[in-house]
């Protein structure tokens, strides 16, 4: 008989080991999902590898993933780590590229220096104000926050459609719901001659410049401390209230940043394909990153490889860009599980006579 | 006027059927003090599983089952994860609605567009002779007839069998339950299990009856109102009811909306159902009935040793 012990001290590289043995998992069970469709599994396998890390282009195309995966996480990291469930990620992101190309559509002579940091301003207040609303509704009214966010994640998305078939619909696309293309001082460059962009080097300073706050300020330290408990907060007189505020229209404002990096860089416009559900995976990257903001750029920089891996199986096995949901479902599951390792440990019960 | 409002009143128990499903299953989840956030992917998974059976099968009630066995299926996952392996039960319920929404895009793709035996709508017999109630009421499939009576069963559950206050006392407190001689995990199973078929049956109206078609994205939101509507009926079974058809009405109303093409653009119009959700929880802060919740809904139950 095998019994249940809580370990005396934590497994040291345990958190690692379940990692991997979840990711080795999700590709069993993906392997299987393969066969299950007539298709080769260990071929479909190496072509997701081959797709993710092959070549220096499906490599640009992970970078590229990856950074509004990045950002998205690093908010819904931020707001998880308070016991704020901000699931909205998504709408906020559709809320950071609606500002962003709100100045890009209103100010299109300006110069970039002037008009890309407008751009992110803009995106940065309309995606936090998107996610102030259900911090609002959860100190003033105690609404569930996890609802909120989401519900507001279908009506962000709606409110881009409106926009992109509405008022901001390019009279030029023949009918295509997108806005016209940006102007040249609206759109990130490139860095030298790949198609990497400079939004890469923002990541680095959004994620440095987050760790040095949540290290060196009082504010960041409360943060911290809020994440522990709530008696713990209370006891070092802590304003809970203001804290809910600050930390959703961070994680919000965050999300709005990977709208516009995303739609000034990649789209050059605003249409309904920006929608691909960033938001939703940078849940997954979070958790499976325990909310640490380096294990966040490791953690999406691999998501964003699935999520480009798939791509090329989708071209090379006809198979749906749902695969790779289906292995950050079971990829996130499976750790979810194996996290019960990290506490406890089974051990062999004496037989009893 | 009543031409206009009495076949709206029709529409709206119908489109409220999967919405009741879903929220009883998610109030007898609760109930055992789990919360389940991966409806939306459990309804997905089952309605096409329930699809798919009838397509293959040729019977519909066979689909039906088949949808309750899907939603069983992934509710045994949140389940082990939970209960057996003590996982964040918010984070685990996401990941399901990631698994569900994944696995059901995945594998409907052959079967968009194809159509199944599905449930038609009947005259139930004298009911649906009594005018008014009866065009509301009794001009359905046979689906929204047995929601009828689930309620009423949920209710007797809870307040007249054994095994329901057993579930009841773990949602509010497993230590004290175990003390008593319950085995409050295997409750716990039960009721995420049970929970998972009912939603699942929900699933099974989407694509047996309210349509009879196979497309993506068919419980568009639903599953989310559902549990947004376990938390406004303050976990009781006859509320439920009442949230249900007030959001099968806003549904029904909108899609008269557009049918009737008014100038207000869809995109706006398809708002409301979401708009409603905040609102309603809105509502349910306001009268301030937060006790209602299971005492001990959403903390794992860690084991000794």
């Amino acid at each position: 008989m095998l019994k249940i012990r809580k370990r005396d001290e934590p497994w040291k590289w345990g958190a690692l080991v379940v990692f991997l043995g979840a990711l080795l998992f999700s590709l069993a069970v993906s392997g299987l999902l393969l066969e299950g469709q007539g298709k080769d599994a260990i071929y479909g396998l190496t072509v997701l590898w081959q797709g993710s890390f092959g070549s220096l282009w499906s490599l640009e195309d992970v970078l590229l993933k990856a950074i509004p995966l990045f950002l998205c996480s690093l908010g819904v990291a931020v707001a998880f780590r308070m016991q704020l469930w901000n699931i909205g990620a998504e709408g906020q992101f559709a809320l950071g590229a609606i500002g962003a190309t709100w100045m890009a559509l209103s100010f299109p002579d300006l110069p970039r220096f002037v008009l890309l940091p407008l751009m992110f301003v803009m995106a940065f207040i309309l995606g936090g104000a998107w996610a102030l609303i259900p911090a609002f509704l959860k100190l003033k009214l105690r609404v569930n926050e996890i609802i909120s966010t989401l519900m507001l994640n279908y009506i962000a998305i709606l409110l881009l459609d409106y926009l992109v078939f509405g008022v901001w619909k390019d009279p030029a696309s023949f009918g295509f719901p997108m806005t016209p293309e940006f102007t040249e001082g609206a759109i990130i460059p490139g860095i030298g001659g790949s198609r990497v962009h400079w939004g890469i080097f923002f990541c680095v300073a959004v994620g440095v410049g987050l760790w040095a706050f949540m290290r060196f300020t009082r504010l960041g330290f409360e943060l911290k401390a809020s994440g522990e408990g709530a008696r713990v907060a209370r006891y070092a007189k802590i304003r809970y209230g203001m804290l809910v505020l600050f930390v959703m229209g961070l994680s919000g404002g965050f999300a709005g940043w990977a709208g516009c990096v995303e739609t000034s860089a990649i789209l050059n416009r605003l249409q309904p394909s920006l929608m691909v559900g960033y938001g939703y995976t940078a849940i997954v990257v979070a958790w499976l990153a325990r909310l640490e903001p380096l294990n966040i750029a490791f953690a999406s920089f691999l998501l964003a490889a699935l999520r480009v891996g798939v791509e090329n199986m989708q071209l090379k096995l006809q198979i749906p860009a749902a695969f790779g949901t289906i292995m950050e479902g079971v990829i996130l599951l499976t750790v979810l599980a194996g996290q019960f390792f990290l506490t406890y440990k089974l051990v062999r019960k004496p037989r009893q006579e | 006027m009543w031409e206009f409002l009495i076949p709206l009143f029709a529409a709206t128990v119908q489109s409220g059927t999967p919405i009741l499903y879903a929220t009883l299953g998610e109030m007898l989840t609760e109930k055992g003090g789990v919360l389940n956030l991966g409806v939306e992917g459990m309804m997905a998974l089952a309605a096409l599983a329930a699809f798919w059976t009838s397509l293959v099968t040729g019977s519909p009630w066979l689909g039906f089952v088949a949808g309750g066995c899907a939603g069983m299926l992934l509710a045994s996952l949140h389940a082990f994860v939970c209960i057996s392996c003590l996982g964040n039960q918010v984070v685990s319920g996401l990941a399901l609605t990631i698994l569900g929404g994944g696995l059901t895009h995945f594998l409907g793709v052959p079967y968009v567009g194809l159509a199944a035996p599905g449930f038609d709508p009947f005259d139930f017999p004298l009911l649906s002779q009594i005018p008014g109630v009866g065009e509301i009421f009794f001009k359905h499939d046979m689906l929204v007839y047995l929601s009828f009576i689930i309620p009423f069963l949920f209710w007797f559950f809870f307040r007249r069998t054994s095994l329901g206050l057993h579930v009841a006392a773990t949602g509010e407190m497993p230590a004290a339950a175990a003390a008593v001689g319950l085995k409050p995990i295997r409750l716990r199973y039960f009721a995420v299990i049970a929970g998972g078929f009912l939603v699942g049956l929900g699933g099974a109206y989407l694509s047996l009856a309210y349509t009879h078609l196979w497309t993506n994205g068919l419980s568009g939101g639903r599953g989310w109102i559902a549990v947004a509507l376990v938390i406004f009926a303050f976990w009781r079974p006859g509320r439920a009811v009442a949230g249900a058809y007030l959001f099968g009405g806003v549904m029904a109303f909108q899609l008269r909306l557009q049918a009737a093409g008014t100038h207000l653009p869809s995109s706006l119009l398809l708002m409301l159902p979401y708009l409603l959700t905040i609102l309603v929880l809105i509502l349910s802060a306001w009268r301030g009935r937060r006790i209602d919740a299971p005492a001990a809904l959403g903390t794992n139950i860690e084991p000794e040793g």
